[in-house]
């Protein structure tokens, strides 16, 4: 098989939908198009059929029992409706959350408006492995903590979180534990009973199924959360989602999850291996290289090295038939580096000189020998034209140079 | 995002990547930018002593595609200009020629300070030869 281009190695923005996935959808669009929450004819009940199939799907995915399971528009929405849910339907107990300053930005700025609101919020720092220390999530804790949120693995850097630690700090002090999980769920195992979470938030896109579809996983016992609903109408959704249910992307979002299910240790084997077999070649051929944030503690498919003295745009230009990310400022909108690398202490520099990548279910051997043949190419003649390498080969210190800023 | 033809094709064909001699008093080098944000241009001129015109331009950048463009096209534009009209070069003037989008103009600003700050430093060396006290105008390492 000839290898096509471009190559996509960046399966932590989004993956490609299954083609089982899709043929599951398909009906769904057409033939049995029926509302699920008609109660009173055929097309409804197939339709309700279709999504408590799918319920149990998820649930199986991650230790849940199906009435658990809460569908969403997506993790944003997940995670919006966990925090601002929790926040409100348990006020009179608490004003305080502490999360992680590495979260994604649905976590971060959905605490930061409960900020606005009067809440207290503890934003976590992280080692330098990029996973908070359990010793000062116990300082953080008060008598007013209601919740606690911290993602199970990061989107940046890949690196899991010590979340049976928090979980099993969480349930002894009595408070609540969210997790968005999104990028670990279909991954790495998930069980929300053996981490002891209380509410889980997953998405469809980030594990072959479609976009616009995700789950809240919402604890009924020991103990039975609560949630303030954030969108209000026909109360579907045990009354914390109204909305019509999107029943063709529940459905992918099932199977998706049963695929994960049944695949995941034969993926997790086969790109682990993929995965370090990148690092190794890249390592082999170009000194100089960081990878940033715990490689023991690490999703199998995932990956982010700093290349340093090359900064992280002229590396994506010089690379344009693969797919990857970068922390780098100039490929952010906000035109800053990337602040979970930022938080990890590594300097703002080998921010800017950063790659992520994200291997996925198609990703083969032939695809990652010709990333790291064209990624040492592209890195050696970037050096040759950067100040700094040269700078630093001469015996220079950067750190100890006055620069001449703008 | 999209670049324009010129900036890929300075990108993947810099002219004059290199270092002259920094030590040479008829070279003068510009070290602007840091690293912490992003880009460092250094950029180098050798001026002829006879007829005080640039025989030569060399850079060296750290940077996006844009910054590593007009710090090329800024060493082929200084070659065979005298030290005064190299110090009228503006950065519009490389955000035309390369068609640079809005959130890349720092870079051309960047090149414009790193032409001012060779030419300074060379303008620098001349007067020190003379037994004039000069002001360093580049980054340097601390005492």
């Amino acid at each position: 098989m000839t290898m096509k281009l471009p190559i996509y190695l960046d399966y932590h923005a989004t993956t490609p939908v299954d083609p089982r996935v899709v043929e599951a959808m398909l009906p769904y669009f057409t033939q049995q198009f029926g509302n699920a929450a008609s109660r009173n004819h055929a097309f409804g009940w197939e339709a309700e059929e279709a999504v408590e199939n799918a319920r149990k799907q998820v649930a199986d995915l991650i230790g849940a029992s199906a009435k658990e399971v809460i569908f969403t528009s997506g993790a944003t929405e997940s995670n919006n409706l966990a925090i601002k849910g929790v926040a409100e339907m348990y006020r009179e107990k608490g004003n305080h959350v502490i999360t992680c300053v590495t979260e994604h930005k649905a976590v971060i700025d959905t605490c930061k408006k409960l900020e606005k609101q009067g809440m207290r919020v503890t934003y976590l720092p992280v080692q330098k492995d990029g996973r908070v220390n359990l010793d000062e999530l116990r300082a953080a804790i008060t008598d007013k903590t209601i919740l606690i949120t911290i993602m199970t693995a990061n989107n940046e850097i890949g690196v899991l979180q010590p979340i049976a630690g928090i979980g099993a700090i969480a349930k002894e002090k009595g408070i609540l534990f969210h997790t968005d999980a999104v990028q670990a769920v279909g991954k790495v195992p998930v069980n929300v009973n053996e981490l002891k979470v209380d509410l889980l938030s997953l998405s469809a896109h980030k594990m072959y199924g479609p976009k616009g579809v995700g789950a809240l996983y919402v604890r009924r016992r020991n103990p039975r959360v609560l949630l303030s609903e954030q969108i209000s109408g026909g109360g579907h959704e045990r009354g914390m989602r109204s909305g019509t249910l999107n029943v063709p992307g529940i459905v992918g979002l099932g199977k998706a999850a049963e695929l994960c299910r049944l695949e995941m240790a034969a993926d997790t084997d086969r790109l682990s291996k993929l995965r370090d077999r990148l690092n190794a070649g890249l390592h082999k051929n170009l000194d100089e290289l960081y990878v940033n944030g715990s490689m023991e503690h690490r999703l199998p498919h995932s990956l982010n090295i700093s290349f340093a003295y090359v900064e992280g745009e002229s590396l994506l230009m010089g690379i344009n038939d693969v797919a990857v990310s970068s922390g780098s400022a100039c490929t952010s909108a906000s035109l800053e580096p990337s602040y979970v690398l930022k938080a990890l202490g590594a300097g703002d520099d080998l921010a800017h000189s950063s790659i992520r990548f994200g291997l996925g279910r198609w990703t083969t051997e032939e695809e990652v020998d010709y990333v790291i043949e064209k990624l040492t190419n592209v890195v050696r003649r970037l050096r040759e034209m950067s100040p700094l390498y040269e700078m630093v080969k001469e015996g220079v210190d950067l750190s100890k140079m006055q620069w001449v800023t703008h | 995002m999209a670049y324009s033809n010129k900036v890929i094709d300075h990108y993947e064909n810099p002219r004059n990547v290199g270092s002259l001699p920094k030590d040479s008093t008829h070279v003068g080098t510009g070290l602007v930018g840091a690293p912490e944000c992003g880009d460092v241009m250094k950029l180098q001129v050798l001026v002829n002593p006879e007829t005080g015109i640039i025989d030569d331009a060399k850079f060296k950048t750290f940077g996006c595609g844009s910054a590593i463009a007009s710090s090329s096209l800024a060493t082929e534009w200084l070659k065979g200009k005298t030290v005064d009209q190299a110090l009228a070069i503006k950065n519009t003037d490389i955000v035309a020629e390369l068609s640079l989008p809005p959130v890349k103009i720092h870079c051309s600003v960047l090149a414009e300070d790193a032409i001012k700050a060779a030419i300074a430093d060379y303008k620098s060396k001349q007067e020190k030869d003379k037994g004039v006290p000069a002001t360093a105008t580049h980054a340097q390492p601390n005492a």
